[in-house]
């Protein structure tokens, strides 16, 4: 492995793209929003990558994300794609409005939309902000704060992503997928999207966030999501990551989730060489329930940190969550979960569940749940178990004559049909199912 | 649920019952750390060059270190330079009986429930008594020395047992461990040393009662338990403070060592003096116990339960080094008013089988903040390592925190680690059934209680059971609700 250049060194590559970027504007340099990316470019300066000394990034070194330098996709040349290699990326037999993201940029021309989701607006972000001066004050500014320098280099160089607005008492039958494709063939990118989601009053959506990647360069994907969560809506997010091993990503997500909303995210990991998820859910109002699954499957040397947060700031809101690995080879896993219950939160019910298992010899696995609570009027449980196939069952099947690999695959296959059953859209389940089937060591049942 | 406030209420005004300062001539350095102060202790106990320069080296590294700051307690800085590192009550010709102890130290031990005679004749416990920082008197000495066991002070191992000492002292906590323990190692005063030789089973609990007295005064004791092979031993430590209002720091270090099929039991019941409804006053208890199973088949258990200290600090672990070997870990830790507990444990597994079992029970009320951290390590050679934890945390009213911090780090495939943790409040349905009953509010809930740490309070010897449930109930004063 090549050395990880200095500290300055790095800082220094990203400040003088962001100067290279700040010119390119052609005099949107004097828009609010730059005001913002000059402020995070400062942070960013100051905090530089997270360290393993960051009690947040203890278990994850990003050490080989540093050893190479990713190029703001902004700034480099645009790839085109067809219709046709996009289609690929699909799932098949998921009939869904389809937008789609190259390198971060919002395409027109590839997207498609179900004639269901006329009342749904989308634009990308560049539109609002080029049309809408005080979204800036109302959202840009008010909960996505700086926390590390992966996040201070997000708004660094804010330039697009997806801001979309359900309006009130929608109900949308079919999902809408995001579909972000990246990477490029002549050099690495660094690929920034900034996603908004407003569901409205009495709403219900279905959400498909897939990334993907093309070209044979590695790209760092590091996306930032805020979703906002209507009275009574209902959202299914669903976070399918299955990209090449040439993948760093490190994607937040905030969830504001008004009175008696209900939202349900199901991660799904598959690809990656560096994966870091940052899921965190904000109870502004009684009454909310917030279910957060996720399914990890790593090889090779696979890295992938799920974070979450439960912030229970109100009483009376219910959390849920179940997430579950499958480690091989020299993977690496990582689960910190934290449920925060406030002082006046009381009535709260939060659940937590991380379940391991560990494949090979040299894979890992680091959990840390955690439980802060302040209030006394509550249930509250958590539970991590690391462990291995259960030899008693292994023993049932083979003395029923089924082979050890197929006992095996068949077992695995069940530990994860725990999260892959959550999944609500039938065509994308089962395109899952067989997905991670094929994962397993491919064997067919 | 108004009566009940008023109980809770009453209870909560309830005085410390073991305050008061007795009156004893002390002989003290002057306050402040150099290495003058350094060479004064050792010089003042008599040790050998060795021991000083053991000190000295710690020093220099303790100036080396940082205070840390992540652990989940607030405090006022500590002034280093603003305690007395020494205090011993005059030193006199060597006690060969009960009749030559200081009467004034007699009456305080009988005020705290533990008079030594009654000890020695009913009980069969050879007590240590720690007063402040020399032990004054130690008994049972003889019936165990014909046994081979040496228990006594630590300045005394240091002058009569110089190479267990040398061979053992800082070889679980060295003296760079953390900032606590290497100040310890700089400027511990005495502490208990006890050697079990091969093959003996130790035939009582052996037990020190340390007693924080003269004002200022940091206590910093230092214990050194070794179970040589086949030895069993059972080590019990309490604790009472008299009522104080500046606040007074106390960083022990604790060592066990375990050798092939050994076993070391170690229990606490700590209940120094917790500060008052404001948190004026109060012990900050910074406490580094960990235990090394050596050998194969060696077992380490730590029982302990806090209910005393304004601040609670110490994780008391265990390093499985040999195979088979077994670490336990079993906590009650109780918070009432503004005190905090930062508690836990470390199991570091190493050797291959090794077991280790976590049942932590934390009780919050008042303002108080309870945390549980711990962190369960697999190595990559740990074959078959197994570990279960459970940590429970009971709420009693709306302004006090429970918080769990559990690491779990997992490097072998063969290993199963488990870990269960939950959160809740005694339900009205439970009180409402034993006031139906004819029990009190109050009684219900130190019935409810006691239920809820019985897991722990198993695991105590037994006269230390009867007092550790004793000492939860009179933490739990006032603090239903």
């Amino acid at each position: 492995m090549t050395e990880v250049p200095e500290k300055e060194e790095i800082k220094n590559w990203y400040y003088s793209n962001f100067e290279l970027f700040e010119n390119s504007l052609n005099g949107q340099s004097k828009a609010p929003v730059h005001k913002i990316r000059k402020e995070a470019i400062a942070e960013f300066i100051e905090l530089g990558f997270p360290t393993t000394k960051n009690e947040e990034w203890k278990y994850t070194n990003i050490a080989p994300l540093l050893t190479q330098n990713f190029k703001p996709a902004y700034l480099s040349n645009k790839i085109s794609l067809s219709k046709e290699e996009v289609s690929k990326f699909l799932f098949t037999g998921v009939n869904a409005s389809i937008l789609v993201f190259v390198n971060g940029d919002f395409s027109n021309e590839l997207s498609s939309l179900l004639p269901e989701a006329k009342g749904v607006k989308f634009e990308s972000l560049r539109q609002v902000l080029n049309n809408e001066p005080d979204f800036i004050e109302k959202y840009l500014l008010k909960s996505n704060k700086t926390i590390d320098g992966f996040s201070a280099l997000n708004r660094a160089f804010i330039s697009d992503g997806i801001v979309l607005r359900v309006p009130d008492s929608t109900i949308l039958e079919n999902p809408v997928h995001l579909l972000f494709i990246s990477g490029s063939d002549e050099e690495n990118l660094l690929v920034q999207p900034l996603n908004y989601i407003f569901v409205g009053k009495n709403s219900q959506i279905k959400i498909i966030e897939s990334t993907v990647g093309v070209g044979s360069k590695a790209y760092l994907l590091n996306s930032v999501t805020e979703i906002f969560t209507g009275e009574n809506s209902v959202t299914n997010y669903y976070k399918i990551q299955n990209d090449p091993d040439t993948c760093f990503q490190v994607s937040r997500t905030l969830i504001h989730q008004e009175r008696s909303s209900v939202f349900t995210s199901n991660v799904i990991s598959i690809g990656g060489e560096l994966i870091r998820n940052d899921i965190s859910t904000i109870f502004e109002s009684e009454g909310c329930e917030s279910n957060l699954y996720g399914l990890y499957l790593a090889d090779g040397k696979r890295h992938i940190d799920n974070h979450t947060l439960i912030d229970h700031a109100v009483a009376h809101c219910h959390s849920n969550e179940l997430y579950k690995g499958i480690l091989d080879e020299k993977a690496r896993g990582v689960f910190n979960g934290k449920v925060l219950v406030r002082k006046d939160a009381q009535k709260t019910q939060a659940y937590q569940s991380n379940k391991n298992l560990l494949l090979s010899r040299l894979a890992k696995v680091d959990t840390k749940p955690q439980l802060e609570i302040f209030a006394d009027d509550v249930k509250c449980s958590h539970g991590a178990t690391i462990g291995q196939l259960d030899e008693q069952s292994m023993f049932y099947l083979r003395s029923r004559g089924i082979g050890t690999e197929k006992a095996r695959s068949l077992l695995l296959n069940a530990f994860a049909s725990d999260i892959v059953d959550l999944i609500s859209i039938e065509p994308l389940r089962e395109t899952m199912n067989r997905i991670i089937l094929d994962r397993l060591h491919k064997v067919s049942l | 649920m108004s009566t009940e406030i008023k109980t809770i209420e009453k209870l909560a005004n309830s005085e410390y019952k073991y305050g008061f300062v007795t009156d004893i001539e002390m002989d003290s350095a002057p306050k402040g750390l150099n290495e003058d102060i350094i060479r004064f202790i050792s010089a003042k106990k008599g040790e050998p060059e060795w021991m000083t320069q053991w000190r000295l080296k710690s020093y220099k590294h303790w100036l080396t270190m940082k205070e840390p700051t992540w652990q989940n307690v607030k405090y006022s800085p500590i002034d280093y330079q603003d305690i007395v590192y020494y205090a011993a009550p005059k030193a006199k010709k060597k006690l060969a009986s009960m009749e030559e102890v200081d009467p004034e130290l007699v009456k305080t031990f009988e005020k705290l429930g533990i008079p030594l005679e009654e000890q020695k004749l009913l009980s069969g416990v050879a007590v240590d008594a720690v007063f402040d920082s020399v032990s004054v008197a130690t008994t049972y000495k003889e019936k165990l020395s014909e046994l081979g066991i040496i228990f006594c002070s630590m300045s005394e191992a240091i002058k009569n047992y110089p190479d267990l000492v040398k061979k053992y002292l800082g070889s679980v906590v060295p003296f760079t461990d953390n900032f606590f323990a290497t100040l310890n190692s700089a400027v511990f005063s005495d502490g208990s040393f006890a050697y079990i030789p091969k093959g003996v089973r130790c035939p009582m609990e052996l037990s020190t009662y340390f007693r924080i007295n003269a004002e200022n005064t940091g206590q910093f004791e230092r214990t050194l338990i070794i179970a040589d092979e086949g030895a069993y031993v059972s080590y019990l430590e309490g604790c009472t403070a008299p009522m104080r209002d500046t606040n007074q720091l106390h960083a022990a270090v604790v060592e066990l060592v375990a050798l092939d099929n050994a076993t070391i039991k170690y229990s606490t019941v700590q209940n120094w003096y917790a500060g008052d409804v404001n948190g004026v006053g109060g012990i900050y208890n910074f406490v580094t116990k960990r235990g090394a199973c050596r050998g194969k088949n060696s077992k380490i258990s730590w029982t302990q339960v806090e209910t005393g200290s304004a601040i609670t600090w110490k994780y008391p672990g265990c390093i499985l080094q040999g195979d088979n070997s077994v670490g336990e870990f079993y906590s009650v830790a109780m918070t009432n008013n503004l005190q905090q507990a930062d508690t836990g444990t470390k199991m570091i597994h190493i050797g291959k089988n090794t077991r280790s079992t976590i049942v932590s029970k934390g009780i919050s009320a008042g303002k108080s903040n309870n945390s549980y951290r711990g962190l369960v390590k697999i190595g990559p050679k740990a074959e078959g390592a197994r570990n279960y934890s459970q940590c429970d945390s009971l709420l009693l009213g709306d302004k006090c925190g429970a918080h769990t911090f559990p690491y779990l780090e997992v490097d072998n495939p063969t290993a199963t680690v488990e870990h269960e943790a939950t959160t809740s409040k005694i339900s009205e349905d439970q009180i409402f059934y034993l006031n139906q009953r004819g029990i009190s509010t109050e009684d219900a809930v130190n019935l409810i209680v006691n239920g809820y740490c019985k897991e722990v309070f198993k695991e105590l010897p037994m006269e230390f059971a009867v007092e550790a449930q004793r000492l939860l109930s009179v933490s739990l004063e006032g603090s239903v609700g």
